[in-house]
């Protein structure tokens, strides 16, 4: 969940009200947003770098506001305090349009060329004309970029934005791809030219630039926009040129947007105009100037005060329930049709894509906490699983035998499930995980002993003996499951003393089989027979049968299976499948 | 325990507890240890001893514990009281034509002596004397006030002396003050001059012969723990889990099988209208994964359902927008441990749209779910999820309120207020805040919300059915119920079986 970093009486400021810090907080719970710290930079710093560090930083108070994911018109001050504003019914929601260029001049063109489809695809681009910035502005016209980037653009990989003061180049501009060693053009507060190649070496130790290299850093050509002289505005999705960079005083930008997925594309442009088209002349025109591509779409979706209130639980007018969308920035009216309500979707809320999203936002308007709660009347009968119904009375008559529950990971090294165990990898039919972050997490389990024997070494204190039991799943490679692996529930248990006790193992190998009601005996009942199993000592393991099938195996564990799991004593274990007793 | 602690290592002898209770008989409203010791002749210890013995013996006494601070000599001031303070000594022991002072010196108060006899102007110090230097008294009598306090002090009337004295006194190693417990005895309920010898436990043969009628008993000591019965314990997170089954079970809802950790793409993420490559999806924090590289794909997928799905993301449909991207079965078919069991939820709505006709269903499931994400104090790669989902037509959010305010009254939780939020594949989503009278604040507890159209349609599932599901972690509800801070402390191999050993049984709404 993306956070939002707004400045608390410069919001209050745009909100026209002063609010306590508990009934923002209630105004942010309302609207499904969270007020999640109250801080200052000072504080912030304070607590990352030291006192020292804060000394002389600004105390100015910081509200960092939790933002639904999907709402990219609430990232930045502008947007949340358009978003509260008509939530509250003190501001009409702005009604975006694009305008040709007021000189009646030619719209602004970016032409993509050819070379692009091998790397990025997809180029967005818009104006926006006599801008005003101020500091704090600027500084929040910056921040949404950082926002999205960080959000829609996952990280730029989907979608980069370059912004430029349009009046330092000319256009129409080119969206091409060049060979890295073509391009050569002074970055963005850099002092001289690099050839691209150079940039990319140049950015592998910058803190921030490093993160994106990658993007482009292997493809045999990079993306590149040029102006009609040749001027490079960027490289994206790496560097804007310095040569066009804005600043406080620029009227102009030119916007773009380059990416490998259109539709993020065109919603983060959307973003950016709607969000600053503010500032530019003529307020509350919401003038944004156009070119190529821009869509500032607005939608219109037609559905019923039925609809509404029947998924909602409520029972509201068509008239109220237009009302309640309008104030969600869903500007409605009643159509005059029975009870349906014609609901226009504008390009800021690219998170409205089906009836449901509007079904809620009215939900949200009505107040959560104002629905009636009631119980459905749906009729069932609880059944448990077969398996999960064998687990728990087995567990309960465990415990009843003197042994205590485990409950261990399912994700393990190799090493626990092989080598610690005297085991080949390859035979213990693993499922491997590709990308673990660490050792801890490469394979599943395809048996419980490596968990309860590091539950006896992470206990080799407490008072002897240690009995421990288990009854999980555990995962094994399986070429009949669509997946091409299953679970297997196991029990396990293990009995650790001064002497081995396979007599005690063996004891409870008995209960249990007592428990599910199979008798001792050759071919209707359960036997052992002995067998050579690596993990266990020599002449000391034994293979469980239980209607002729092989169900596991018990025994006393070898001894360099307990001093690899750091353990000093003699262990006797039993691992066997519990799914046969179904 | 209580039987075993009536023993006693040195059991005083009987004559003595006979004497102690013969004194005690005589006097009325009780008497001190102390007392008891000066009246017998012995040490205070021993009496001490010899009471504890007799409290062994049940109600012969009742005792109360005191404690008394009081002015006892040193080994020096001792000395003194007998032979008189070193001043004193040095002064009796110059004649009338005084002494030579090294002979002086060589008395063993001589040193002490000669200085505070000097400062008390009892003796003065010729330095020119023919013969070395000499000493001479020049008062006729003295009065050794040293002495005299001490003598008091041993004779137990400190109380004589004031604080001032006192503290004097014990800067010069006379004094020193002592901490005395001692018992303060009264005649117990069954008092008796005599000393009965006790048994310590019944037997067979007191039984069988009747003998037990005469004997007396040792009392137990109830002060003690029993001894611990020898069993097993069940780990604290599966007790929780069993109520929570229980819960699940006596609300109507159906367990769902979950025993399947490897979950294709297809299932855990495109089934329920998340976009297929986590790199795409907004909340992909959410959503880190652990994907197979053995097994690397799935191999089988219900192929008309499939087709659909493939249309609903890339272009829309069934009333939607989709996402407008390029859906491709090659991320679908990747294999990865399950980030949620809500992949199982989608693989029970689609099995339940392809029967003949709708049956509304209430579904369970508490199992492991796995995040490939940065562990720490309450995150681990791998937690259980506990997830309630229920499917009938016409289902309304106040529905899914109404059966959220009910499983959470079965948790001993009644104050709850619903937050707007963003989740994927449910729309509207709710996160749900109980009001936690400790921390005086609202708290998540929970997540929920209605599967979107996007979901179930494609299934097949008919155009009226709406499915409300909510779920959250078996770990935190746990953690807080037995109040533990790290889940490294609850879950995994590291954890402490004492831990395990004393864990209550698990009552959520108590």
């Amino acid at each position: 969940m993306p956070t939002v970093s707004v400045k608390r009486d410069l919001l209050f400021e745009a909100l026209g009200q002063k609010y306590t810090d508990e009934e923002f907080d209630e105004l942010c719970f309302e609207f499904g947003l969270e007020l999640d710290e109250i801080t200052s930079e000072k504080e912030i710093l304070s607590r990352e770098q030291g006192d020292e560090k804060a000394e002389g930083a600004s105390d100015v108070v910081l509200y960092k506001i939790d933002v639904p994911a999907n709402r990219y018109d609430l990232l930045c001050l502008e947007g949340l305090v358009r978003g509260l504003q008509v939530f509250k019914e003190k501001l009409e929601a702005p009604r975006y349009k694009r305008v040709s260029p007021a000189d009646g001049g030619e719209p602004q063109r970016l032409v993509i060329t050819e070379e692009t489809a091998s790397v990025r695809p997809h180029a967005v681009a818009a104006v926006l004309r006599n801008i005003t910035f101020t500091q704090e502005r600027y500084e929040s016209f910056i921040e949404l970029q950082e926002k999205l980037h960080q959000n829609i653009c996952r990280k730029r990989t989907l979608v980069a934005i370059g912004t430029h003061d349009l009046d330092t180049i000319s256009g129409p501009f080119t969206y091409t791809a060049k060979p890295p060693g073509d391009i050569r053009f002074k970055p963005l507060n850099q002092s001289k030219e690099y050839t691209a190649a150079e940039l990319i070496s140049h950015y592998k130790t910058d803190s921030h630039l490093r993160h994106y290299l990658h993007i482009i850093e292997n493809e045999p050509l990079y993306p590149i926009i040029y102006d009609n002289n040749g001027i490079v505005l960027s490289m994206p999705p790496v560097i804007n040129g310095d040569h066009s960079k804005i600043s406080l005083k620029t009227k102009n930008i030119f916007i773009e947007c380059t990416a490998t997925d259109q539709t993020k594309a065109k919603i983060t442009l959307d973003m950016i105009v709607t969000m600053f088209s503010e500032y530019c002349d003529e307020p509350f025109t919401w003038v944004s100037s156009y070119t190529l591509c821009i869509e500032l779409a607005y939608r219109t979706e037609t559905l019923s005060g039925d609809f509404i209130n029947k998924r909602v639980g409520i029972n509201e007018s068509a008239e109220s329930i237009a009302q309640l969308l309008t104030r969600m920035c869903l500007r409605s009216e009643v159509s005059g049709e029975g009870d349906l309500i014609q609901v226009e979707i504008p390009p800021t809320r690219a998170d409205v894509i089906h009836a449901c999203d509007i079904m809620e936002d009215a939900a949200i308007a009505y107040g959560f906490n104002n629905i009636i709660r009631s119980t459905p009347r749906t009729y069932t009968v609880a059944n448990q699983l077969p398996l999960n119904k064998l687990t728990e009375l087995l567990r309960q008559d465990l415990t009843a035998a003197g042994f205590t529950e485990a409950l261990t990971f399912a994700l393990c090294s190799q090493e626990d499930i092989a080598d610690k165990l005297r085991k080949n990898i390859v035979e213990t039919r693993a499922v491997h995980i590709s990308n673990p972050k660490t050792a801890e997490f490469q394979v599943v389990r395809t048996c419980l002993l490596p968990g309860l024997l590091k539950t006896l070494a992470a206990n080799r204190k407490m008072p002897l003996p240690l009995k421990l039991f288990e009854i999980s799943d555990v995962v094994l490679k399986d070429e009949t499951k669509d997946v091409g692996a299953r679970n297997n529930r196991r029990l396990c248990a293990v009995y650790y003393n001064k002497s081995p006790g396979f007599e005690v193992i063996h004891g409870l190998l008995d209960r249990v089989m007592q428990l599910l009601d199979v008798k001792p005996g050759r071919n209707q009942g359960y036997h052992i027979q002995a067998a050579e199993d690596s993990t266990f000592f020599p002449g000391r393991c034994a293979e469980i049968f239980s209607c002729g099938k092989s169900i596991g195996h018990l025994g006393v564990l070898h001894p360099d299976v307990i001093s690899r799991s750091e353990l000093t004593m003699p262990c006797s274990a039993i691992d066997m499948d519990i799914e046969p007793f179904l | 325990g209580a039987a075993g602690a009536t023993g006693f290592g040195s059991m005083a002898d009987t004559g003595l507890l006979e004497s102690l209770l013969r004194l005690l008989e005589k006097v009325d409203g009780g008497t001190d240890s102390q007392d008891v010791a000066a009246d017998l002749g012995v040490d205070h210890q021993v009496i001490v001893g010899a009471v504890k013995s007799l409290q062994a013996l049940g109600e012969v006494i009742s005792t109360e514990q005191k404690s008394s601070k009081h002015w006892e000599l040193t080994g020096e001031g001792r000395e003194i009281a007998e032979q008189g303070s070193h001043e004193a000594r040095v002064f009796n022991a110059i004649p009338d034509e005084g002494l030579p002072q090294n002979g002086l010196m060589k008395m063993p108060s001589g040193k002490v002596g000669f200085s505070k006899a000097m400062s008390n102007k009892w003796i003065r110090l010729d330095k020119a004397h023919e013969g070395g230097p000499r000493v001479f008294k020049t008062v006729e009598t003295i009065e050794d006030t040293v002495r005299d306090k001490l003598q008091l002090v041993q004779k137990g009337q400190s109380a004589k002396l004031e604080d001032k004295e006192k503290t004097e006194l014990k800067k010069r190693k006379l004094l020193s003050e002592v901490t005395v417990k001692s018992y303060w005895i009264t005649k117990g309920s069954s008092f008796s001059t005599t000393i009965t010898k006790q048994e310590t436990e019944l037997t067979p043969e007191m039984i069988a012969s009747g003998s037990w009628k005469e004997k007396k008993f040792k009392p137990y000591n109830f002060e003690a723990m029993g001894v611990a019965p020898d069993c097993g314990h069940l780990h604290p997170l599966m007790k929780v889990r069993t109520q929570f089954r229980q819960i699940f079970l006596e609300m109507g809802f159906t367990e769902m099988p979950t025993n399947n950790f490897i979950e294709s793409s297809f299932w855990n993420f495109d089934s329920l209208f998340l976009q297929i490559n986590p790199q795409q999806h907004p909340a992909r924090d959410q959503h880190d994964t652990f994907f197979i590289s053995d097994p690397a794909l799935a191999h089988e997928f219900p192929q008309d359902y499939l087709e659909r799905v493939k249309q609903v993301h890339s272009e829309g449909g069934y009333g939607s927008q989709g996402y407008k991207y390029d859906w491709k079965i090659e991320e679908a078919q990747k294999n990865l441990l399950r980030t949620h069991t809500t992949a199982v939820s989608a693989r029970m709505l689609y099995k339940l749209a392809q029967q003949e006709k709708f049956t509304p269903v209430k579904y369970f499931s508490i199992d492991r779910v796995f995040r490939n994400e940065t562990l720490d104090a309450t995150h681990l790669a791998e937690f259980h999820q506990i997830e309630g989902v229920v499917a009938d037509y016409g289902l309304t959010l106040g529905n899914l309120m109404g059966v959220l305010h009910q499983f959470f009254t079965k948790l001993g939780i009644t104050k709850l207020r619903f937050k707007p939020a963003y989740n994927p594949y449910t729309e509207p989503s709710m996160e749900v805040f109980s009001y936690h009278e400790g921390l005086k604040k609202w708290v998540e507890v929970g997540n929920s919300g209605v599967f979107r159209p996007e979901m179930l349609l494609p299934m097949g599932l008919p155009e009226g059915v709406s499915v409300i599901a909510w779920g959250l972690s078996l770990e935190r509800p746990t953690m807080i119920k037995y109040g533990i801070n790290n889940i490294r402390e609850l879950v995994g191999h590291k954890v402490n079986l004492q831990m395990v050993y004393d864990s209550p049984i698990c009552r959520l709404d108590s």
